[in-house]
């Protein structure tokens, strides 16, 4: 029924839009833990924890969203994380982006460590670089793009070519394109990794992970992981999960919009160092995004010349929050290197270059004149 | 303080607008005063209010000093098993929780951790199989769905001397009735789908330790892996503890009358309730507990009566799950244990003529009658 359409219609009508029971247009919160079971005849559901009606049309609406054959939906963007990592085994290898989040750093890190996975960080914005990383144990290149938060891109369709030719799995984590401009299972990879805390949600509510997966051989395996480790999503997020996603194109649209106009005006300031944002012209990854995405997202950093003007804007601005977090409706300053980057090993972001002076706004729906406005009157 | 009134408080005036009630917080992330200060939330993996007064609450409720809450019994369990590593060696209760076994058997046994099933009533079969790499205990107690009863003191002793771990899954007892970290263990799980949520409608787990050290290292497992528990859950976890004390007292007396009540069917070939004075556990409950609990497993005398007794009952739900309010009835040969191996099960008693009661809240005529003509009743699917 939805094939063909648009994918703000879909985001409208690919989940449970019209309850059986009742024609309710919003699918119903089962807070429900178990579901009574009929001896003779085996209904979908038997435990919320392996299957839960809300959640299950969350996960049918991201599959469709990301044209993948099974959704999953998880605690937190790390519990989708951690419970694919789980995919492996000890003393498998794998090739990860060297410019992504803390967390993911973090539990790599610190936690699959003690299981024997190992790591290499690269820059996956390089397909040499990334080639010459694989080794005989290498399983799957983990890729973050754009990278968070200096927005390298990476080209998916050439890293896929050489996931191909070693036979290695493909990851990506999605977060900051969204399905709505950028799908990676449509290039090739094999699992689409989403922190939904951050875009697909949109109103720094819900707490939540979501992955999807191509072929419904893995997607099993995930389910049984998903099942097994229980890190679940409770249905009333995944409701208003569904709801977010409602309106997460016409959100991308403004919000990329307005960080268009925050880079280019960011650009133009004495006070600032360097603006990195895919949309510029001068942004080396501008070419490959616009060939594998439709928009360049709502994420823009940028550096200050001097610690004086950080100060100022933590301490003067009034419309972004300053706080952990992206991808919301409100706009969200932060400092990656004390916040969201802080779990990273300091000499790691020094090599990446994720210094004092680097902050990244995520750009909400506030008008820009009146963001504009603020930066001005901080700095002043 | 009695504990009821402990349960009933939970949350009371804790904020500036003097509400009874917590609120839920649903923000995902917390404003920053200044850059470098924080007003002890940042980001909600990381610590959320509605989520802080739930763990303070069951810290409180089991003695411990930090309380964590997960998505779900699983990923309680799932995160403490990453305090170990590969080449760990666990001692786990043989009959357990089927997910528990799932996820060491076909999970965690891939990261090399080794796990030695026993009969953790027997405390020299825990004994016998300590290794100089064994790390932990992990004892379910009563253990599901045999309700057999190990000795916490007397584990954690061994656990003590050994330098071990001692881990307890107090998911049948719930604090009201038994509190682990008093009796020497190190960590405290629960389903609290089950008891502590009491209502079937909330998917969760929690953890409660006595140690900063061990605290720090869970406190940053919680964070790191992500699988946290939600506000409006947790919340819901908050409702229903005020109710603990009382459900839990309803339903161990429900429990006492059914499992006596069951000795005398002539269909039925077995009871276990810890409560019943032949059970072999029964001094050691009495010890260790102030209760007996709402779990009983009885078994018929023939597999024939299995599908007439799920299709009868009318009142007793036939679903998985246990601890609410509405009483469930659980075939584990095919439901909550089909994932132990079935010489196991058959080994340990968890056959094909077993099944388990949760018992609820309502009046306990109404359950034995519902019982009665379902296990001895003409089977009115046919007519």
């Amino acid at each position: 029924m939805l094939k063909g359409k648009a994918f703000n219609t879909r985001l409208l009508h690919a989940a449970a839009d019209r309850d059986p029971f009742t024609g309710a247009v919003s699918i119903p919160i089962y807070q429900v833990s178990t579901f009574h079971q009929d001896p003779d005849k085996p209904g979908d559901y038997d435990y919320s924890r392996s299957g839960n009606p809300t959640r299950k049309a969350l996960e049918d609406l991201i599959a469709q969203l990301e044209g993948g054959s099974r959704g999953f939906a998880f605690a937190s963007g790390m519990a989708a994380t951690s419970s694919v990592l789980m995919l492996f085994q000890p003393g498998d290898h794998l090739v990860v982006s060297e410019d992504l989040y803390g967390g993911t750093f973090r539990a790599l890190t610190t936690v699959f460590d003690r299981w024997g996975l190992e790591i290499s960080f690269v820059d996956s914005s390089d397909p040499e670089a990334v080639e010459k990383a694989i080794n005989p144990s290498t399983k799957a290149l983990f890729i973050e793009t754009p990278s968070n938060p200096l927005l390298k891109i990476s080209d998916l369709r050439e890293l896929v070519k050489i996931a191909k030719q070693h036979n290695l799995m493909t990851i990506v984590d999605n977060t900051f394109l969204t399905p709505y401009l950028c799908r990676p299972l449509e290039l090739g990879v094999d699992i689409v990794i989403h922190s939904a805390t951050k875009f697909l949600n949109g109103h720094s509510d819900v707490l939540a992970g979501l992955v999807v997966a191509k072929d419904p051989e893995l997607a099993e395996k995930i389910r049984f992981l998903q099942n097994a480790l229980g890190g679940v999503l409770g249905p009333q997020d995944s409701w208003l999960l569904i709801r977010g996603l409602k309106t997460l194109g016409i959100r991308l649209d403004r919000q990329s919009a307005n960080a268009q106009i925050m880079a280019d005006w960011l650009r133009t300031q004495p006070w600032v160092e360097k603006v990195y944002y895919p949309g510029l012209e001068t942004h080396p990854g501008r070419k490959v995004l616009s060939e594998i995405a439709s928009g360049f997202g709502a994420i823009v950093s940028f550096k200050v010349k001097e610690t004086e003007i950080l100060n100022k804007l933590v301490r003067n601005l009034t419309l972004p929050a300053v706080a952990v977090s992206l991808g919301a409706v409100e706009s969200i300053l932060t400092h990656p290197i004390t916040m969201s980057h802080a779990a990273m090993a300091p000499a790691q972001r020094d090599k990446l270059g994720i210094t004092n002076n680097l902050l990244r706004l995520s750009v909400g729906l506030e008008d820009p004149n009146d963001l504009i406005e603020d930066f001005k009157n901080a700095i002043n | 303080m009695k504990i009821n009134t402990t349960l009933a408080q939970i949350g009371n005036r804790r904020d500036s607008t003097g509400a009874i009630s917590f609120p839920v917080y649903y923000s995902a992330t917390f404003s920053h005063p200044a850059l470098g200060e924080s007003t002890g939330f940042d980001y909600s993996r990381s610590g959320n209010p509605t989520r802080q007064v739930l763990e303070q609450a069951i810290a409180q409720l089991e003695g411990g000093i930090a309380g964590f809450a997960f998505s779900s019994g699983m990923a309680a369990i799932t995160t403490l098993l990453a305090l170990f590593k590969s080449g760990d060696h666990l001692i786990v209760t043989e009959d357990l929780y089927g997910g528990t076994y799932r996820l060491l058997s076909d999970v965690f046994c891939n990261y090399g951790i080794e796990v030695s099933y026993v009969d953790t009533s027997n405390i020299d079969s825990v004994r016998e199989v300590i290794r100089p790499c064994t790390k932990a205990i992990l004892c379910e107690t009563p253990t599901n769905p045999l309700l057999r009863v190990a000795d916490i003191r007397s584990l954690s002793e061994l656990a003590r001397t050994r330098n071990l771990l001692c881990i307890v899954d107090n998911t049948f007892m719930t604090p009201i009735s038994q509190r682990p970290l008093e009796l020497g263990a190190d960590i405290v799980i629960h389903s609290a789908t089950k008891f502590i949520g009491g209502h079937n409608d909330v998917v969760a787990g929690l953890v409660v330790v006595n140690k900063a050290q061990l605290a720090e290292k869970i406190g940053y497992l919680q964070n790191a892996m992500g699988a946290v528990l939600g506000p409006q859950d947790c919340w819901l976890l908050i409702r229903s503890l005020k109710t603990l004390g009382l459900r839990i007292a309803a339903q161990e007396t429900n429990a006492q009358v059914l499992a006596q009540w069951l000795t005398t069917q002539p269909l039925v070939t077995k009871v276990y309730y810890p409560g019943l004075l032949d059970h072999p556990g029964h001094k050691v409950q009495k010890s260790q507990a102030e209760g007996f609990g709402g779990m009983i497993s009885f078994e018929v005398n023939t597999i024939e009566i299995i599908p007439r007794v799920l299709r009868q009952v009318k009142i007793i739900s036939f679903a998985e799950s246990l601890g609410g309010v509405e009483s469930l009835i659980t075939y584990p040969w095919t439901q909550t244990h089909a994932d132990l191996p079935i010489d196991t099960r058959e080994r340990l008693g968890v056959n094909d003529c077993l099944l388990r009661l949760s018992v609820g809240i309502e009046y306990v005529q109404d359950l034995i009658d519902d019982l009665a003509q379902a296990i001895g009743g003409e089977d009115d699917a046919q007519g």
